[in-house]
């Protein structure tokens, strides 16, 4: 399962990691590795088994909807490397010299 | 003072309860420890030290105020010095994932876990160094620096806690609250010669841990005995409001001398295979004995779908990642990396602040939940998963626990894995297993292979099964002492 280098720049990409030369080319020599490991997987038999996407002996419960007490919006906002007021500040969403 | 340090918690607790010491004597002797020897194992991110001393002296006035109004019973950990993996939230403290996206970033909140041993009195000396949001199994991938290895400072402590392992071998602290996706408490536990637990999934709640793989982490602990374990999973184990997926069971009594006589002890044919160092199978193999000596019968067993764990682990774990990891853009936290629009500064702080290691899993992840490989990467790893579960739901009706190994080897070289992800996996093998079932897991050292260094061996329980965790490693550590040696100084 050998992974192209175009096919890193896409993974890259709709993970939104910005990646050196360097680095795609190291991640499709490396991704490529652990991926023909896993294809193992495709060699098991697994018609008829459902999947395990929790290993909870039941489906998660629900709450009720009770308001209480939250962080103070001062504490988050001072987490926040940019903000005006008392919203996130974020560059243009559209490019800004375009 | 510093003896104070050699006290283990339960003889802490005690003398605090006798007034041979104070709470702020305990916790003075542990921050100087910290400074007298932290520079070289590099085990801390953060000391708390002021936050300790408050605590410290809190936990001294509800002491005094009891022995004047004659209360006998206090909470456990009153007043008992401990430290927390740096991925737990605790109000106002630095809390990184030992990663440059989260430098700076202060909680606004706790951690349930956290706050159940605040509430007790416990006193937090400070964050330790973990592998990047919990990725690795040597702490190598931490962006700020390794941790060494207090049996030798050469080798790494193991991973991803391998902070907690380091600091409660070298007696910085006297228990650390880490977590275990895929063996993150268990070896570095056995690297460091400690005794660590991984619970069941669900019995802690993970509110305010800050979350790498999510159907596959947990919040367990560290300390130098099963004995000084218990009070602190006591402690924070239970259901709670904040955690959809924490488990309403009750937890049952735990009677650590109830013995061994007729317990049943499974021992898997898959754990014993070629490329497992021969001196960590004869410790283990001896600890069997030892158990067995005890009263214990130890059945030989199967778990068949076992060499699947490491491909089923690297397809969810690093899938689960992708998108939990996806809130770090630099918009609400952490620091941010200038781009000309939104989606360029995305590329350019993710691209840049994330390590190597959290960037291939990403990567990894992405690639399996994308369009067309989903099918053949995640949906089957989960059906696969299935199969793993089943080996153990059918081994657990036939014993009661399982043994073997922690890791392949003991303690590896700084360095030895340098860049090959796959060979650095492969430290997994024995403890993906427990996580992808759901099972609790406890390591704790059996013996010392040529070089001096610790081997641990691991126990697994049916899910919701700790009791029998505790009661098996208490009853071996009441006639073995390995557990007691520490390293040198």
């Amino acid at each position: 399962m050998a992974l192209t280098l175009d096919e890193v720049r896409h993974i890259a990409s709709l993970a939104r990691l910005s990646l050196t030369p360097e680095e795609e080319q190291r991640f499709q020599q490396q991704l490529s590795s652990i991926l023909e490991h896993a294809s193992r997987l495709s060699q098991v038999d697994t018609t008829a088994i459902p999947p395990t996407a929790s290993v909870l002996p039941h489906p998660a419960r629900l709450r009720p909807d009770t308001p209480r007490p939250a962080s103070s919006r001062p504490a988050i906002l001072a987490n926040a490397p940019d903000t005006e007021r008392d919203y996130f500040r974020i560059p243009p969403v559209f490019d800004a010299e375009a | 003072m510093s003896q104070l340090t050699d006290l283990t918690l339960l003889e802490a607790a005690a003398g605090l309860r006798a007034g041979r010491f104070s709470a702020r004597q305990l916790t003075e002797a542990h921050l100087e420890r910290i400074s007298a020897l932290d520079p070289e194992l590099h085990a801390f991110l953060t000391v708390t030290a002021e936050l300790a001393r408050t605590q410290a002296d809190a936990a001294d006035r509800r002491l005094a105020e009891a022995r004047r109004a004659g209360v006998e019973s206090l909470p456990p950990l009153l007043g008992l010095p401990i430290a927390l993996k740096d991925v737990l939230c605790l109000e106002g403290v630095p809390t990184t994932c030992g990663s440059r996206i989260l430098e700076g970033f202060r909680p606004p909140y706790t951690a349930t876990a956290v706050q159940r041993l605040l509430d007790q009195g416990a006193v937090v000396l400070g964050m330790l160094n973990t592998d990047e949001f919990a990725m690795g199994s040597s702490t190598e991938n931490s962006a700020y620096g390794v941790t060494h290895n207090p049996w030798n400072l050469e080798r790494v402590p193991g991973g991803s806690s391998g902070g907690a392992a380091a600091a409660v071998a070298a007696e910085l602290c006297l228990a650390a609250l880490a977590t275990d996706t895929g063996g993150s408490v268990r070896q570095p536990a056995a690297f460091c010669g400690v005794t660590g637990l991984k619970p069941s999934y669900g019995r802690v709640s993970r509110y305010g841990l800050i979350a790498y793989g999510s159907s596959l982490d947990c919040i367990g602990v560290l300390a130098r005995s099963a004995a000084d374990l218990l009070p602190v999973f006591l402690g924070m184990a239970g259901t709670d409001p904040l955690d959809s997926t924490s488990l309403e069971t009750a937890l049952p009594p735990i009677d650590l001398d109830g013995g061994l006589r007729g317990v049943r002890i499974g021992v898997p044919h898959e754990y014993f295979i070629e490329g497992i160092h021969p001196e960590v199978e004869r410790g283990v193999r001896q600890a069997i004995e030892t158990l067995t000596s005890l009263g214990a019968q130890a059945v030989p067993i199967r778990l068949p779908h076992t060499d699947l764990a490491l491909p089923v682990y690297y397809v969810i774990a690093p899938a689960e990642a992708s998108a939990n990891l996806a809130r770090y853009d630099g918009v609400r936290f952490g620091p941010r990396l200038r781009g000309h629009d939104l989606l360029d500064q995305y590329l350019e702080t993710r691209g840049h602040l994330f390590g190597p290691e959290v960037k291939r899993r990403i990567m990894l992840g992405t690639y399996a939940l994308s369009a067309g490989y989903y099918d053949a990467y995640y949906g089957q790893a989960q059906k696969v998963r299935t199969l793993i579960k089943r080996d153990f739901d059918e081994a657990f009706t036939e014993v009661d626990l399982i043994a073997c190994p922690v890791a392949p080897t003991t303690a590896f070289a700084i360095g030895a894995h340098g860049d090959d992800p796959l060979a650095m996996y492969l430290e997994d093998v024995f403890t993906l297993p427990a996580n992808l079932a759901g099972v609790p897991g406890m390591a704790f050292p059996v013996g010392r292979d040529a070089d001096g260094l610790p081997i641990g061996m691991q126990l697994m329980a049916p899910a919701l099964g700790e009791a029998h965790l505790f009661r098996a490693a208490h009853a071996y550590q009441q006639v073995t002492a390995w557990h007691k040696e520490r390293p040198p100084r």
